[in-house]
């Protein structure tokens, strides 16, 4: 199952280092959007240092939707996931290396954020270890569940719209235990980081489990 | 002659008229209790009145997407086996989540006004209000899902799949969100506990629950029933569509 899932993502990644969409528009965009932050606090230093946790991901988010968004739009447009189900290839291998592919071009997009954060908003990693985890726990638990909802509003006319409404409550909590942990890394605030952490990968952990179940439902036609 | 009714495009049946007339009785009774039986409250004044409606709503609402939880999860497991896939489970699995949708905006909007009056204001970043507002954009989601066209059958599917995870999620959300922040006053009726309400208020908001029950299950069955009409009415419509394609080429041959 691991090396069809390596397969997929091996896939997505060339696809992505062809295309150049990560590092050419998402990133810039998400640049963009810690910078229109700053002109929504008034350019409040001290207000971009308490919420630089919160706003870094916000700013995964929207980046991160356009990545998921784009996941599928490729498999979708040449009818790929027909070739898929008449493969030999079984749907739990599909979704890991689906959101294997996602999770390594959002950490990409992360590489760019975090300088951006660190520059714009002018604040210093007190705690590298906690950064670290709780980029690999938040970024898999976005991962995993965009890949769910992706597959969800794959091939519909309405998806962009749709997709964004669907996945953002499913992410709250993800948003929130990020944001928290992230401000505790940051030194913003002396709160429980750890625990913040230990959700968003019991939250990666439960939809990962609940991906390998129903993903053969999602991409069942009539 | 007597004609023969045409049950198949019935929305009420003797049983489910009856059941209308007790749930009118019962919402009039709730209001008499509500409004004129029980006492102001000592603390929250004439605002306890409310929540002889939120409260019963947010049971109900809780209550109708542990249904469409369920009815998914059949509808799933028979999709792949029955001859109509189970489409029944569906159909109930979509009208509990309409049902669960409009009592969670009930209980979002008597909750606002409550606090208005008790907290001098409509909204609190409280740990309950957030959560349940999540939880009433988790099902709008739905909703917007089952309404887009598509073979039923496939939407069924991806709305079961969505389903079941909006139910797994609830808890999460519900924790992530308490660890974050919460005002709200506890419950004042839940089970294994003793209520934090007595005497008139407590039985005036017990026969509340029972009153929006009915309500809610008169609206459920009501629901379906639609949504089979408006199935038949799809399929009786692609029917009349390919007679009259075959037709025009019977006549041009």
């Amino acid at each position: 199952m691991l090396r069809e899932a390596l397969l997929i993502a091996r896939k997505d990644l060339r696809v992505e280092w062809r295309s150049k969409v990560t590092l050419g528009h998402v990133a810039p965009l998400a640049l963009l959007i810690l910078v229109v932050f700053a002109f929504a606090f008034d350019a409040n230093a001290r207000l971009l240092e308490l919420g630089a946790g919160g706003l870094y991901w916000v700013a995964v988010l929207f980046g991160g939707t356009l990545l998921i968004q784009r996941a599928f739009d490729v498999e979708t447009e040449d009818g790929n996931f027909d070739a898929f189900r008449m493969s030999a290839i079984g749907t739990p291998s599909l979704f890991l290396g689906k959101s294997l592919g996602v999770f390594l071009q959002v950490v990409l997009l992360e590489l760019v954020l975090v300088p951006g954060v660190v520059l714009l908003y002018n604040v210093r990693i007190e705690n590298w270890v906690l950064l670290l985890a709780a980029a690999v726990g938040g970024t898999w638990a976005f991962s995993v569940c965009g890949v769910l909802w992706g597959a969800m509003a794959a091939g519909l006319r309405v998806r962009a719209t749709l997709l964004p409404l669907l996945l953002v409550p499913v992410l709250a909590p993800v948003l929130l235990a990020g944001s928290r942990a992230f401000e505790t890394a940051l030194g913003v605030r002396a709160d429980a980081g750890w625990t913040w952490t230990s959700l968003m990968f019991v939250i990666a952990a439960v939809h990962t489990a609940i991906g390998l179940g129903t993903f053969g439902f999602l991409l069942e036609e009539g | 002659m007597a004609q023969v009714p045409d049950t198949k495009h019935m929305t009420a049946t003797p049983a489910t008229r009856v059941l209308g007339a007790v749930a009118l009785v019962a919402v009039l009774l709730m209001v008499l209790l509500g409004l004129v039986v029980s006492p102001a409250d000592v603390v929250q004044g004439q605002a306890v009145r409310m929540l002889y409606l939120h409260v019963p709503s947010i049971w109900i609402a809780y209550g109708a997407f542990v249904l469409t939880s369920f009815s998914s999860a059949l509808f799933l497991m028979r999709s792949r086996r029955r001859h109509d896939g189970g489409r029944h489970y569906d159909r109930l699995a979509g009208s509990a989540a309409e049902v669960g949708v409009v009592f969670t905006g009930i209980t979002l909007a008597t909750g606002m006004l409550w606090g208005r009056v008790t907290w001098g204001t409509y909204w609190q970043w409280d740990a309950r209000l957030t959560t349940t507002v999540l939880l009433f954009v988790t099902y709008l989601g739905y909703l917007a899902l089952r309404r887009l066209p598509a073979d039923p059958m496939t939407r069924g599917r991806r709305t079961a799949v969505m389903a079941l995870i909006s139910f797994v999620n609830v808890p999460i959300v519900h924790y992530s969100v308490d660890w974050w922040r919460t005002l709200h006053q506890k419950a004042s009726l839940s089970v294994g506990r003793r209520p934090e309400i007595t005497g008139e208020m407590y039985w005036t908001l017990l026969y509340s629950t029972l009153a929006v029950t009915i309500v809610a299950s008169w609206l459920i069955v009501h629901r379906y029933r639609v949504i089979r009409l408006e199935e038949l009415r799809d399929e009786e419509a692609l029917e009349a569509l390919i007679a009259s394609r075959l037709k025009e080429d019977d006549v041009q041959a």
